[in-house]
């Protein structure tokens, strides 16, 4: 057992500082600094050009344009893109549809679709959750009935992230409804151009149109879009759904955070005539979280090591996402009580890029709040942490 | 002991619910939001009618009664169905700033304006750095010949927007934070050398960041001795803390109630999700939480209401913030969490619900100062 790095990842880590000093975006760090919204084109922009660096998918094979890198660099990497706030390329094709792709895929799927996904020219969505079909995803309505070498697709998907941006969309649909519910499920590839396909925004607490609803009216799909069998979507699904909670735990970003969240504490008056980092209260809460963040650090570390030998990883990766999004979401609790009044001004549009008007608080105070009440929907998605608590239950306790 | 409510404070909450069961839904409270002042005048004036603005007053201002119970019934209604209208920044705290520091005159001048529905005040006290602490004033009134020069720059104006007059803490004498030195003036809104910048808060309640400069501000306008306006400045904000304590209330069992019902007809797994125990006992302690609050807010609202000593009030006021704010975080995140997605709209009454509740937690301080101030009274 041994967490020290030695020289290669060292010598590494200076590597990895050194580009992103130089080539992430001035613009773009600036945004983040000041919690401005990111836009489509920021993200695709530095996409582009991590891709040209051929870092911009390190989890990916080498041979469809991984960086093959072990788990140690995979790690400094993830935590000095958040140092600097780097934003981690946008998950729906990178992390999510890709490693379905190059596992199930055929060839000329992966010939069509890997290079762009890795080259960021196409915008992917996830089509899974429905209206009737949230925590209980098999139970999935929307049908797609076979009419020669196309599918019709019928139904409604729902909270679609960032489905507004999206050329393509990945979904679970309905094959077969005479057979268990996990068994008549395909995994479809469609292009959000097709013919009979509705995108309405729905707003969120923060007042962002975040998420979407998507309606598929008679859309036709070639059957050349299906990963895989038929009926075999959802085993495919949900070997990505373990993957996208691994994902999820946040820990570089977390321990940024809480290092901010210091220096801000240092920097706010306690109205005493000290700073509120002086609090013993408001310390202890730091520590403690600072605590959790690193045995949620080590949990991840040694999930990553049994990956990187090879094993899938298993239900433990629910004890990130349970942990991960309520480090995030205490996280956010700390940083409003820090901002106290300065944090109850609502002002989404002065984080919104181009806004010349007078700000009202400081230092983005204002923003703590609609993190906040964005941030609660970390422990809905991905397979909410009531869910991850029943799979440990069932998995892991044999319950 | 008697925990019952009297024929009049019945009466007083019987025609509140009437109200706000008729005039307030969801969708009306969104229209009033998105209405330029972003509550309604009409309503106000009804408030008005009703005799609903005469309940923070003493008899002897030609009040309703001036208790912290009345306060608290009214106010527990009000919060669930979140309502809008400035009643705390006006009534309470504006109302009340000149109920204990006015003189006669001031207060035959003003109250019954108040009481009328014909003027909106807003309360002035915090400052970008003085985070909780009252005392904390460093905005100043100097005094020149017959008028007070004000300087100084004040935060989270409640009704600021559409307040006609200013309630403001300033320093006219002493170093920032000391107690003594504390005086409060009454400013025309409108006045020169006053810059308002408005705005929303997350509750959808209206705001204000109000700078000073130079502001004239006739010697008449000043409320109470000069120099010894703390005392009143907490007796004023502690009434408000359980006037938006009893508000929170209200909207936690609106949160719990949403919740359970929620619970029995969202389907998963071909069940619905108010049968799994794991959701069970959360909602048992949402239920837990709520009544707690509601016992603590009574306590208060009690303690206020009796002749206990000044340091018992506050202390019975700071034990009510403190356990209301956590009550607060446990249910409005339980409740959003068990709605799932939907939670976290915006089409949703949860969300804004639990974002009414959110502001109330850090209003006029959160859970840690006011157990550190439970504390230090001791
Ligand atoms: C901001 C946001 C973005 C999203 N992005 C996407 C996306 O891009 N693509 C996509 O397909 N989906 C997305 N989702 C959907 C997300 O995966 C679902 O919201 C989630 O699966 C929960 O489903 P639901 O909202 O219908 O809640 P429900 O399933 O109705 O759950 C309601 C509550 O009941 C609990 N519950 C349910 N079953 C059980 C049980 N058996 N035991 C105990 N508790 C239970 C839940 O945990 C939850 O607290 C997103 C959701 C949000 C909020």
């Amino acid at each position: 057992m041994n967490v020290a790095f030695t020289a290669e990842e060292l010598k590494f880590q200076q590597d990895v500082r050194e580009f992103l000093e130089n080539e992430f975006p001035r613009d773009i760090r600036a945004k983040v600094d000041n919690r401005i919204r990111l836009d489509k084109d920021d993200y695709i922009r530095w996409q582009k050009i991590l891709y040209r660096k051929g870092w911009v998918a390190p989890n990916w094979p080498v041979e469809y344009g991984g960086t093959g890198w072990t788990a140690v660099q995979k790690y400094i990497f993830a935590e000095e893109m958040a140092r600097v706030g780097a934003p981690e390329p946008v998950a729906f094709g990178m992390k999510m549809v890709a490693p379905v792709i190059y596992t199930y895929g055929s060839e000329e799927q992966k010939k069509r679709f890997l290079p762009d996904i890795l080259e960021s020219n196409v915008w992917w969505c996830q089509g899974y959750s429905e209206p009737n079909a949230g925590s209980d995803l098999a139970s999935l309505k929307t049908t797609a009935v076979r009419q020669g070498d196309h599918y019709i697709v019928n139904g409604t998907k729902t909270w679609n992230t960032l489905g507004q941006y999206a050329d393509w969309i990945f979904c679970l649909v309905r094959t077969d409804n005479t057979v268990k519910k996990q068994e008549g499920i395909s995994f479809l590839l469609i292009d959000m151009k097709t013919p009979g396909i509705k995108v309405s925004p729905i707003y969120l607490l923060d007042g962002q149109p975040e998420v979407n609803e998507i309606h598929f009216d008679n859309v036709r799909v070639p059957v050349e879009n299906r990963i895989g069998e038929e009926n075999q979507g959802w085993t495919y699904a949900k070997v990505l759904l373990t993957h996208e909670r691994t994902n999820i735990a946040g820990v570089p970003r977390s321990k940024i955070r809480l290092e901010k969240l210091r220096k801000l504490a240092a920097n706010t008056p306690d109205g005493e005539g000290g700073s509120l980092l002086d609090d013993p209260v408001f310390a202890r809460k730091l520590a403690e979280t600072e605590i959790q963040v690193l045995a949620l650090e080590y949990a991840e570390l040694r999930t990553l090591a049994a990956v990187s030998v090879g094993n899938a990883p298993g239900p433990e990766s629910s004890i990130l996402k349970v942990v991960g999004t309520e480090a995030t979401q205490y996280l956010d609790e700390l940083y409003m009580e820090v901002a106290a009044w300065h944090s109850l001004p609502f002002v989404p549009e002065q984080f919104e890029s181009g806004f010349d008007g007078e700000p009202v608080g400081s230092a983005g105070a204002a923003a703590t709040a609609l993190h906040y009440f964005n941030n609660r929907k970390q422990s809905i998605y991905g397979g909410s942490n009531e869910i991850q608590r029943n799979i440990i239950c069932k998995a892991v306790l044999g319950l | 002991m008697d925990f019952s409510y009297s024929d009049e404070q019945q009466m007083l909450q019987d025609s509140v619910q009437k109200f706000v069961h008729r005039h307030y839904s969801f969708d009306m409270r969104r229209d009033i939001l998105a209405s330029d002042k972003g509550f309604s005048t009409e309503y106000w004036q009804l408030f008005a009618e009703l005799g609903w603005l005469t309940v923070p007053f003493k008899a002897e201002d030609d009040g309703f009664g001036g208790l912290a119970v009345d306060l608290m019934v009214l106010m527990e209604e009000f919060g669930k169905a979140m309502v809008v209208e400035p009643f705390v920044p006006t009534t309470v705290l504006g109302g009340g700033l000149i109920s204990e520091l006015g003189s006669a005159q001031q207060r035959s001048e003003w109250l019954p304006q108040i009481m009328a529905g014909s003027l909106q005040l807003a309360c002035a006290t915090a400052e970008p750095d003085s985070r909780y602490n009252l005392a904390s004033v460093g905005s100043s009134a100097v005094l020149q010949g017959d008028n007070w020069i004000v300087n100084g720059h004040k935060i989270l104006v409640l009704n600021g927007p559409d307040a006609d007059q200013l309630l403001v803490s300033v320093r006219t004498s002493g170093a920032v934070r000391d107690a003594d030195g504390i005086s409060v003036l009454m400013i025309d809104a409108n006045s020169p050398g006053i810059h308002r910048k408005n705005y929303t808060n997350m509750d959808g309640h209206r705001a204000a960041e109000v700078k000073f400069a130079n502001v004239g501000v006739p010697n008449d306008r000043v409320l109470g001795a000069i120099g010894k306006a703390l005392p009143a400045l907490e007796q004023v904000t502690d009434r408000a803390i359980v006037a938006v304590c009893a508000e929170a209330v209200g909207a936690l069992d609106s949160l719990l109630n949403k919740t359970v019902e929620y619970s029995k007809t969202r389907k998963q797994f071909g069940t619905a999700i108010g049968t799994f125990q794991a959701l069970q006992h959360r909602m048992a302690d949402m239920f837990i939480e709520c009544q707690l609050a509601r016992s603590i807010v009574m306590m208060a609202a009690m303690r206020l209401d009796s002749d206990v000593p000044a340091t018992d009030k506050m202390r019975a006021v700071s034990a009510a913030k403190s356990r209301v704010g956590k009550a607060i975080r446990k249910v409005g995140q339980e409740a959003v969490q068990m709605h799932g997605g939907i939670g976290i709209t915006d089409e949703l009454d949860v969300g804004h619900l639990f974002k009414r509740v959110t502001a109330i937690e850090t209003l006029f301080g959160n859970s840690d100062h006011h157990t550190a101030r439970f504390a230090r009274l001791a």
